[in-house]
């Protein structure tokens, strides 16, 4: 196999290993519309690393983690339905992004790669980004797993309790902004959010306990690389849409499985 | 008939839990609560009543520590450990938990105290359900074993019987009555099921648009003007648990007008 295609194998199993066990949190805690202004925001990340010649993964953390602080701040202050906050941040940000791109002479970018992905662009240096930055997001994960699995059963019942909800909630959101950052060259902007929300979806339907289904959406979402890879040779297909697609079918499978073996549950 | 008696006027043998003095808090121009006193004392049922918007809930969040008031104090002592059995409660059906990973999630827990609590709040056949498939009351009955599992010195229950039956709610403030004679811990309750609140309360206190109405024993606040006021005057215990010696002239009925806090 060509040296290409295992490197982008192994980013994209990497992302798969963090998205799902972060992403099952994503889902329990309703926040996909969250992860998909962190996203959209990361194009704005871009622009600004271009313009000041840092490592653009770097420029989409900073703009994640402004955004993610900007979206704690406003929903505490003000009475702004926060699905409209969302709304707002995702769609002037991306515009903003674009803008600034459009503004800068003699950039040529490869506008398609950010927004749809590009995983057999991944350069050695991706992946020590998506492999350190990857075992950063679980780490960390493992060590706020209670409190946090606390906050997102009932926030106030873990505040009662003695949990410390805002700093557990911050870490929880640099954690989604750092893994969207590591998923953008895979999936792109438009897509990251399906990593992290399609996996853990599709776990659910054969899970019984919170550890499960994060690790069986881990699994869920390899085998979404894998198969999305192959296809993506096969029929010369876009890959990162295809690692998407495939995430759907294994959804619709196990979903549809799960209504068969337990009709009383569909 | 007795009159009200301000029970901070007794002397307390034991300290407070929570020392609440002038208590204010206040949501944009609104005061929800203004110069509120109260002592969370342990052994003591105390029952917050009040109408919609009374501010019944703030108070329990200051008490709790998860609203800060905006003026007065609120002092906890050192040994203060709540159980706290919130009134809403709904988790995502995409989280697989079950009622016993629900319950050991708060910390460690020895064996003999999971026994004992698992029934005193008669939960020992939901332990292994997922927490989305369980009645309101079952819920209920579940974070009560929570709560419990902590060695709580104060329980607070926000509407513990909101949603049940007659009988389960009876149920309930006869179980809450022998956790506390049991345990010695403090309680706060709110509720608008004021006849089942009298019946199980040492000191009730009425709020209205966040001031105190009226305080004290139930069978003396009961006969308060501000009370009758707040919540009409035929109202009398029926359930039975209430150590009640005098009767009112008439059954007792619901109150109208009282919706959920």
């Amino acid at each position: 196999m060509d040296e290409f295609i295992l490197m982008a194998l192994a980013a994209g199993l990497g992302l798969a290993l963090v998205a799902g066990p972060l992403g099952s949190f994503v889902v329990w805690r309703r926040m996909a519309y969250f992860g998909d202004t962190l996203a959209h925001s990361a194009l704005l990340g871009i622009a600004l690393g271009f313009l000041f010649g840092i490592h653009l993964n770097l420029g989409i953390l900073v703009v994640c983690a402004l955004v993610a602080v900007l979206l704690v701040t406003l929903r505490r202050r003000q009475r702004l339905a926060s699905d409209t906050v969302l709304g707002i941040l995702a769609h002037s940000s991306l515009s903003l992004g674009l803008v600034a791109i459009a503004f800068m002479e003699g950039l040529r970018v490869d506008l398609m790669g950010y927004l749809f992905g590009d995983i057999l662009a991944v350069t050695p240096l991706d992946l020590y980004w998506i492999f350190g930055g990857g075992a950063v997001v679980l780490g960390t994960l493992v060590l706020i797993w209670r409190p946090l699995l606390a906050i997102t059963i009932h926030e106030e019942l873990a505040q009662v309790e003695g949990v410390r909800a805002l700093p557990v909630q911050l870490i929880f959101m640099a954690l989604v902004a750092l893994t969207i950052a590591l998923a953008m060259q895979i999936v792109g902007i438009l897509l990251v959010t399906s990593m992290l929300i399609i996996p853990a979806a599709a776990a659910r339907a054969f899970v019984r306990t919170p550890e499960q289904m994060a690790v069986a959406a881990a699994g869920v979402g390899c085998l979404a690389v894998i198969g999305g890879l192959v296809a993506s040779f096969q029929w010369d297909l876009p890959t990162g849409p295809t690692i998407v697609v495939t995430a759907t079918l294994l959804f619709a499978l196990t979903t549809s499985l799960r209504a068969m073996l337990s009709p009383a549950r569909a | 008939m007795p009159a009200v008696q301000s029970l901070s006027g007794k002397a307390m043998p034991r300290p407070a839990l929570v020392r609440a003095r002038g208590v204010a808090v206040r949501f944009g121009d609104r005061w929800v609560l203004e110069g509120v006193d109260l002592d969370v004392v342990p052994g003591r049922i105390t029952t917050l009543v009040g109408n919609n918007g009374a501010g019944k809930s703030t108070l329990l969040r200051v008490l709790l520590g998860l609203t800060p008031p905006a003026a007065g104090s609120v002092e906890r002592s050192g040994d203060l450990r709540i159980g706290y059995v919130p009134q809403h409660f709904a988790v995502d059906p995409n989280l697989p938990i079950t009622a016993r990973r629900f319950m050991a999630l708060s910390g460690r827990v020895d064996r003999r105290r999971w026994r004992e609590v698992t029934a005193d709040a008669e939960v020992d056949t939901l332990l292994d359900q997922p927490l989305q498939v369980l009645s309101g009351g079952e819920m209920r009955r579940v974070l009560l074993a929570r709560a419990l599992l902590q060695r709580p010195s104060m329980l607070a229950l926000d509407e513990p019987a909101a949603g049940l039956d007659g009988r389960s709610q009876g149920a309930l403030y006869r179980l809450i009555g022998s956790l506390r004679d049991r345990y010695g811990c403090a309680v706060v309750v709110i509720s608008h099921d004021l006849n089942l609140v009298m019946a199980a309360s040492d000191e009730v206190l009425c709020l209205e648009h966040g001031r105190i109405a009226c305080r004290g024993a139930p069978a003396s606040v009961m006969e308060h003007p501000e009370y009758h006021k707040l919540f009409g005057s035929h109202l009398g215990p029926d359930t039975g648990v209430f150590p009640h010696d005098h009767h009112h002239g008439d059954r007792a009925h619901k109150v109208a007008g009282g919706g959920h806090g």
